[in-house]
């Protein structure tokens, strides 16, 4: 079903389609801690295979060239841009996506700030932005300002909900070092 | 000229449908109390005489309230939540109005079948207009329920008083009756009447509270549904073969080559070449192996060489107020400037492109889309795919910001006609490049202002010319004797040849390059007459509502009086949008050697009426400083004919967390007045702000935003040149 069997051609804007039979792969990964396997093209980016064929749309497209951070998901711990991460990276590996940080309905520290600061507008950039922050807080639980406009700045948001995203995580780290939830 | 023909009918194009029957509503609705109201209340509601145009409008529901069986709340609005609260806003005036708690109301926003006709979600409307009559249908309903609980409870009804959806007896608390208790059983109905007692601004409880978002659970943990997250069975994702260029022809197509791709399918009718596959990925790829010839027009005209084209094709222009006599005026005044300032294209940008889902079942079409204007969509869709209007529903989901991009539905227009041709639902969902080539961008404008002080530096005369900005926001507010304001074209969808690609609605359109113009040619007066800007504007101004704001930033920010250039890069600037009074200061870093400019902080004081929620509204200032960041200093669409040479953020930069500056909105308070727009008004004044504060700190006059380091340098290399070098630029 996945399998994209090229013929070559030409497309609209003059570039080469390299002539090659794509196969199928069983591409075996962790979702969110659950054991997942794939019949796809190891090409095929994780965004996609997130959201068309794992259900889990939570995991935005906003650009399609790791421009904005909307598609931003955890590969062991390191957020990545799921629209430019090819399948094949994945293999083995742990994912987690928006849909995975609350615990068994309890919202996560950040998720709870980003409500309470009302980080959030129209809410499309946020799954990225609580996952582009939770990255952060794993690696740097006690981040400066500085460092968190920093760690921030390629996940684009137009609402103009920064000021408060900011405040969203700053509260949250607060709360995880004091250990008031975690 | 009213603010009805200024913002609301430019909107309607679009005919509202004729005749659909509202009692098929009933059936859906199943038991309770239900209020309706039609357009017409809403618009005798507003004080304000039927204009012609607005005969056309249906005078049957439009808008619903059931309070059901079950005691809960539902509103029905044609309205849909973009990010700008209205999910939680108009949920807030219902529960006062009700007097139950907030958590017992549901909001059901832009569905076509379930909620009446509206004419969309733009224009700062929603609270406005679609408020009053909203608190009136929940009284109407609360009168309703009174008088029930008087039968019941065998009481008068002035002896009955409502808490939390408990009517009960004041002179006995245990005489007491449920909304549920009341409504379990009936059906009742109700339209509006005119006269119902709306409560006090005194007695709201939950009204004036700072809430957060009802949506915000959802949109954190990511089961929040936008369109593009609807699955139904069976469904492909299309992937439609776009031009080089607008203009562009389609000669030939060649799509023999995507038939080796298992499961893709093609649509070839005409023009529209589309390759559909279930997996988006899949479909794109696919689509890379058509083979297309297009015919492209010659260019004639970019992003530098538009503005030119924009004064040659200009139609007429059309005086929008007037008073005095300009040659009179002329002849008082002591000292006069004349400059032209410039805007370019500015694309709205969405984190969400368009995007729809359309599936047609028996018989009927039903279109998930990322709209600002469902029914207008309904319509659209109806008429394309040649289908009586009620064989259409459009359902829109979550939208992921519109700004007013999305009151332009190509993408669902797109959908259906797939849907139609495969037999099959299809979702379009657009690239970021199609986003930016389909978009309907601010439109690029020229503004020309010749005014002048007096000796006693009163401004004597202003001669104001707006090209295609749209003339919402062109009226000057000041105590001018002579004055002329003239739009030459006053729609931002401009006029047959003007523009190269499709213009429209953008947040607060026409009003923010008005106000560029407007305030910064203020400044450059206040520094003729070697005067502070904010005292300049003070003694200029008779307007006690704008005085006020412009005091009331003043003070949080700390002006201190001094002419500017200060050196100290601060800046203000003021205006009015969607009946909101606006004054906004900011402090600026300006380095000379690279152009960059660094806003630090930003005050923004704000009348706008009684706040619904202080919390929303200014979650919607601080939106709105940030997106005017963006336009001010470095947002601007390239072009070379009908080609869009911006494709995405890499070159079209949009605001980031560096640039953000400390926000600090303060909401006057006016309970007395009506609630006024909020989601746009506080980014009318960020280009001239910003403007202002660098001129103040370096003494260059910057006349064309975006603001660039380069221009920005430019503009520093001709103050160095010497006082007068940019005098007519």
């Amino acid at each position: 079903m996945m399998s994209l069997a090229a013929l070559g051609g030409t497309d609209y804007h003059g570039a080469c389609i390299n002539r090659e039979i794509i196969m199928k792969n069983t591409i075996r990964f962790s979702v969110n801690g659950r054991p997942t396997t794939v019949q796809v093209d190891e090409d095929r980016v994780l965004l996609w295979v997130l959201r068309t064929e794992l259900g889990l749309t939570g995991t935005k497209y906003g650009c399609g060239e790791g421009l904005c951070g909307s598609c931003t998901v955890l590969v062991e711990g390191e957020a990545v841009h799921s629209c430019q991460h090819p399948m094949k990276k994945v293999a083995r590996k742990d994912v987690m996506t928006i849909e995975g940080l609350a615990n068994n309905g309890d919202l996560h520290p950040l998720q709870t700030a980003f409500v309470e600061h009302d980080a959030l507008q129209c809410g499309f950039c946020t799954p990225g932005m609580v996952l582009r922050a939770y990255s952060l807080l794993l690696s740097n639980p006690e981040p400066t300002r500085q460092e968190v406009i920093d760690h921030m700045e390629n996940n684009l948001c137009r609402c103009g909900a920064h000021t408060r995203i900011l405040r969203a995580i700053q509260t949250a780290a607060d709360e995880m070092a004091e250990g008031v939830r975690s | 000229m009213t603010r009805y023909d200024s913002e609301i009918i430019p909107f309607l194009d679009l005919e509202p449908p004729s005749s659909v029957d509202r009692r098929e509503f009933l059936r859906f609705l199943g038991g309770g109390v239900v209020v309706t109201f039609s357009a017409a209340d809403l618009l005798a509601l507003q004080a304000t005489s039927r204009r012609r145009s607005f005969q056309e409008l249906p005078d049957d529901f439009n808008a619903f309230l059931r309070i059901g069986e079950d005691g809960r709340v539902t509103c029905f609005t044609g309205k849909i939540e973009m990010g700008q609260g209205a999910f939680t806003s108009l949920a807030q005036m219902l529960a006062d109005e009700l007097e139950v708690s907030l958590d017992a109301v549901d909001m059901t926003m832009g569905d076509t079948d379930l909620c009446p006709w509206d004419m969309g979600t733009f224009g700062s409307m929603t609270t406005r207009f679609f408020g009053p009559p909203l608190r009136a249908a929940a009284a109407e309903a609360r009168e309703v329920l009174i008088e029930l609980a008087a039968e019941r409870l065998e009481v008068p009804t002035d002896q009955l008083a409502v808490t939390n959806g408990v009517v009960y007896d004041t002179t006995d608390d245990n005489r007491k009756v449920s909304y549920s208790e009341l409504t379990g059983g009936k059906k009742i109905a109700r339209r509006l009447g005119r006269k119902a007692v709306l409560e006090s601004v005194s007695d709201f409880t939950i009204v004036g509270q700072p809430l957060n978002r009802r949506d915000a659970v959802d949109k954190v943990t990511g089961s929040a549904r936008y369109a593009g997250d609807i699955r139904r069975p069976g469904m492909l994702h299309a992937r439609i073969l776009r031009p080089p260029a607008h203009g562009a022809r389609l000669v030939d197509a060649d799509t023999t080559a995507v038939e080796g791709v298992e499961g893709a399918e093609v649509v070839h009718q005409g023009d529209l070449v589309a390759v559909l596959h279930e997996q988006p990925d899949i479909a794109e790829r696919a689509l890379q192996l058509v083979k297309a010839r297009f015919a492209t027009p010659k260019a004639d005209v970019d992003n530098e060489t538009i503005f030119d084209h924009l004064l040659e094709v200009a139609p007429p222009g059309e005086t929008v107020s007037r008073g005095g006599n300009l040659d009179q005026g002329n002849q008082a005044a002591v000292s006069s400037v004349s400059r032209t300032y410039l805007d370019g294209y500015v694309a709205h940008a969405p984190i969400e492109t368009h995007t729809a889902l359309a599936e047609i079942a028996d018989g009927k079409l039903t279109i998930w889309a990322s709209t600002q204007r469902p029914f207008g969509l309904k319509a659209e869709a109806a008429e394309e795919l040649g289908l009586p209007e009620d064989k259409v529903r459009v359902i829109p989901p979550f939208v992921g910001g519109g700004f007013g991009g999305k009151t332009a539905n190509r993408q669902a227009i797109e959908a259906a006609t797939l849907a139609k041709l495969t037999g099959k639902p299809v979702q379009v969902a657009w690239t970021r490049a199609e986003e930016f080539f389909f978009d309907t961008f601010r439109p690029a404008a020229v503004v020309k202002i010749d005014a002048g002080i007096n000796d006693s530096a009163r401004i004597a005369f202003w001669d104001y010319g707006t090209y295609f900005a749209g003339e919402r926001g062109s009226e000057q507010f000041y105590d001018i004797p002579h004055h002329k304001t003239v739009a030459y074209s006053s729609s931002w969808r401009g006029t047959p040849g003007s523009h190269p690609f499709a213009t429209g609605a953008w947040r607060a359109p026409g009003n923010n390059t008005n106000t560029f113009a407007r305030e910064s040619h203020i400044d450059i007066l206040a520094a003729e007459a070697g005067m502070d800007p904010v005292e300049f504007r003070l003694h200029n101004l008779k307007d006690k509502r704008m005085q006020r704001v412009i005091q009331t930033a003043a003070e949080r920010f700390g002006w201190t009086s001094a002419p500017s250039p200060s050196g100290r890069g601060h800046g203000v600037a003021c205006g009015i949008d969607a009946g909101t009074y606006v004054a906004v200061m900011a402090d600026v870093d300006v380095d000379e050697t690279t152009g960059r400019v660094d806003v630090t902080r930003v005050v923004c004081a704000q009348d706008m009426g009684l706040v619904i929620n202080p919390e929303g509204a200014t979650t919607q200032v601080e939106g709105c400083i940030m997106m005017g960041l963006g336009y001010a200093l470095a947002e601007e669409v390239r072009f070379t004919g009908g080609q869009i040479l911006d494709t995405n953020f890499d070159t079209y930069e949009i605001p980031r967390f560096s640039w953000l500056p400390e926000i600090d909105t303060v909401l006057i308070d006016a309970q007395d007045s009506p609630p006024q727009g909020g989601g746009e008004p506080a980014t009318i004044g960020v280009g001239a702000m910003i403007a202002n504060a660098v001129f103040d700190a370096v003494g260059a006059r910057v006349l064309r935003m975006p603001m660039t380091p380069k221009r920005i340098r430019q503009a520093v290399e001709e103050a160095r040149q010497g006082p007068g070098s940019s005098r007519h630029g």
